[in-house]
């Protein structure tokens, strides 16, 4: 037996480098040995992203993107498919699961240093999955047609509108129709299953590409590699399969424990995952009182709130998404001294300034736009982009602390 | 462009904090989706009360006939008037037109209103019907205001008049309040027996909105408890793998 599957791999081996991609992406893959709880959320989006897509895959076969009958097609699923409402659940609960993990994991780019030299262009794939994976999201939570999908859609499109001289058109353009309708649906279904979900995927792939050129950062923020051993290996590095295949399967198991709680026990999550007003079907005659979009876009919109002048609101919170990108460029701290843990009090007071500003915008975005709400939102909308402006120098003028030669345990 | 500049300015006033609240002070429906007796009284109502208007076209009779524990022919002979197939959805013979025309609006199909609105505003509603000689049906809502149903379980309930308080503003001026509800004339059932009543229908909408939560809770016990017992090998496992590495 064992000789047929040596066999066979060998054959395989000498037209597709089967062995070679194991190797060098697994179990030749040196990561440090170091990696703590933060570590988790990077194979955790790897499994939601399955999870979508698989879930999607499945959903498509009975959904129907029709403005007549799409809203009756989710209730199907929720009622008549054989395990449908699970299927929607895992999707639904997914959506916002992704955004979870998603912005852990970049939390921890952003803490240990993971953005900075060599580590650049890591970082932009990232930002580009992120961009991607908010355009799949906000498309997708059309899908359903109800209230809060149609008007979340129309509210959003038509800050387009807002560009000076090509606003109108880009908006009907993006529309393909007056108001959002059957052919916005139509579309948005097109881009949510096809267009974005391959974009995603390949971007995911070159993100990947990228880490296993460069490997990839710790904690300590030190680069393993310029301590190899006689074999030439680093050794403060351990193979990733089978060390972090076995550790990331626990993360796996604890993580499908939250995620099995929400889908079984609250699915709508209290009107955060599935808001209430999303199970009236969409009505072009009546907008609801208060529209608001899901969670994981809310600090961008308190942003957008935030701004008295409705281009300078839409573009502060382009703004607040594109100064993410220049980030690695923005950050003149010490070369050595990426990690957090040896950086100095301004840079911790910096983290924590905008760590505190993103998740009170996040809520903020939520609330009625009260007075007193939309002030604390312009606070920390200039909290979060000083976070960045001043990020040249204030980084530069932070003191670091000495970098040890190898990750501390 | 206007109207959505203006709908997007509307969004962000201080407004009530949801569609389905307003300010208004919700009674708690305290529902029970595990009492079979309260959503079979409940689905009752529903037929009888709620379905010869409001038709609730995604809700199959047979599925609720096997979720709440009828057999189909029960269900058949006392719990469906509008078609003779218990694998129909419970659909009405108005037209959307007719509709229109008696109410002024049409009337929203029930499904899912248990999801919309929640239980304690659908129970706040059914319970907050009073005469107002002003609307056309003569009653107006509390949690509702100018709603265009007519309420139709008045016969049960019995009719409630409002009482109004009178109220300085911030300006010196006096308005008057509307501070409570009270009975003018009594209907069939005592005001406990229709609480009750009203609890069961709700109960009833609750459960027509998601028919699977009856069993969901449980499904989802076992999965947890396999990823428990996952979770703890794949430990052991990582535990094992690791001891080799300082």
């Amino acid at each position: 037996m064992s000789n047929v599957m040596t066999n066979l791999v060998t054959w395989i081996d000498q037209r597709f480098p089967m062995t070679k991609v194991w190797n060098e992406h697994l179990a030749e893959y040196y990561a440090p040995k170091n990696f703590n709880f933060w570590y988790f959320f990077g194979s955790l989006a790897l499994l939601v992203l399955v999870n979508q897509i698989l879930t999607g895959i499945w959903l498509t076969m009975h959904y129907k993107p029709d403005g007549e009958l799409a809203f009756a097609s989710v209730e199907y699923i929720m009622r008549d498919v054989d395990w449908g409402w699970l299927l929607r659940y895992m999707h639904s609960t997914g959506a916002s699961a992704f955004f979870v993990v998603v912005y852990l994991h970049m939390f921890r780019g952003l803490m240990y240093g993971s953005y900075r030299k060599p580590r650049e262009l890591i970082w932009l794939f990232g930002m580009v999955i992120y961009v991607a994976l908010m355009a799949e999201a906000f498309m997708g939570y059309l899908l359903p047609w109800g209230q809060m999908s149609y008007w979340g859609a129309q509210v959003i499109i038509s800050l387009f509108g807002a560009i000076p001289v090509v606003g109108e058109d880009l908006t009907l353009w993006i529309r393909g129709d007056y108001v959002v309708s059957d052919a916005t649906l139509n579309r948005f279904f097109a881009l949510h299953v096809i267009a974005l979900p391959l974009a995603i995927v390949a971007l995911v792939f070159v993100h990947i590409v990228a880490l296993h050129k460069v490997g990839s950062n710790n904690p300590d923020g030190v680069e393993i590699k310029k301590n190899k051993g006689a074999d030439g290996k680093p050794v403060d590095g351990i193979p990733f399969h089978p060390y972090y295949t076995v550790k990331d399967i626990v993360g796996v198991g604890v993580f499908l424990i939250v995620f099995c709680a929400v889908i079984f026990f609250a699915p709508e999550l209290g009107g955060y995952f599935l808001e209430h007003d999303n199970f009236v079907p969409a009505d072009p005659l009546k907008t609801p009182e208060h529209i608001k979009p899901v969670w994981y876009f809310t600090p961008f919109y308190a942003v957008l709130r935030a701004v008295p002048d409705k281009f300078g609101g839409v573009v502060a919170m382009g703004a607040a998404i594109a100064v993410l990108f220049v980030l690695p460029w923005l950050d003149r701290g010490e070369e050595a001294a990426k990690s957090t843990r040896y950086r100095g009090m301004i840079w911790r007071i910096a983290l924590t300034v905008f760590v505190i500003s993103f998740v009170a915008l996040g809520y903020l975005g939520m609330q009625p736009a009260t007075p007193v709400l939309t002030n604390l939102a312009r606070l920390f909308t200039v909290l979060y982009f000083l976070f960045f402006l001043a990020m040249p120098f204030y980084t530069r003028m932070d003191k670091t602390k000495p970098v040890p030669e190898r990750v501390t345990s | 462009m206007k109207k959505l500049i203006a709908a997007f300015l509307l969004a962000t006033l201080p407004v009530m904090a949801s569609a389905s609240g307003g300010n208004v002070h919700l009674e708690k429906a305290n529902i029970d989706l595990s009492n079979q007796a309260s959503l079979q009284n409940g689905a009752k109502l529903f037929v009888n009360y709620c379905l010869s208007c409001h038709s609730a076209s995604y809700m199959r009779y047979s599925r609720m006939a096997a979720d709440l524990g009828m057999t189909e022919a029960q269900v058949e002979q006392n719990l469906m008037f509008t078609t003779d197939k218990v694998g129909e959805t419970m659909k009405v013979a108005m037209a959307g037109s007719d509709a229109k025309n008696w109410f002024g609006t049409k009337v929203p199909d029930l499904s899912v209103i248990g999801r919309s609105r929640g239980a304690d505003w659908l129970y706040s509603y059914l319970l907050g019907f009073y005469l107002d000689d002003s609307r056309p049906f003569g009653v107006n809502n509390i949690v509702f205001p100018d709603v265009g149903m007519p309420h139709v379980l008045g016969d049960l309930q019995g009719w409630q008049k409002p009482v109004y308080v009178t109220k300085t503003g911030p300006e010196g001026k006096t308005h008057e309040v509307l501070d409570h509800l009270e009975l003018a004339q009594a209907g069939s059932l005592s005001e406990p027996e229709y609480k009750r009543a009203v609890r069961d229908l709700v109960a009833y909408l609750v459960y027509m909105g998601e028919p699977i939560q009856l069993h969901r809770y449980g499904i989802g016990v076992w999965a947890i408890l396999f990823l428990l017992v996952f979770t703890v090998l794949a430990y052991l496992m990582k535990k094992e793998f690791w001891k080799d590495i300082h």
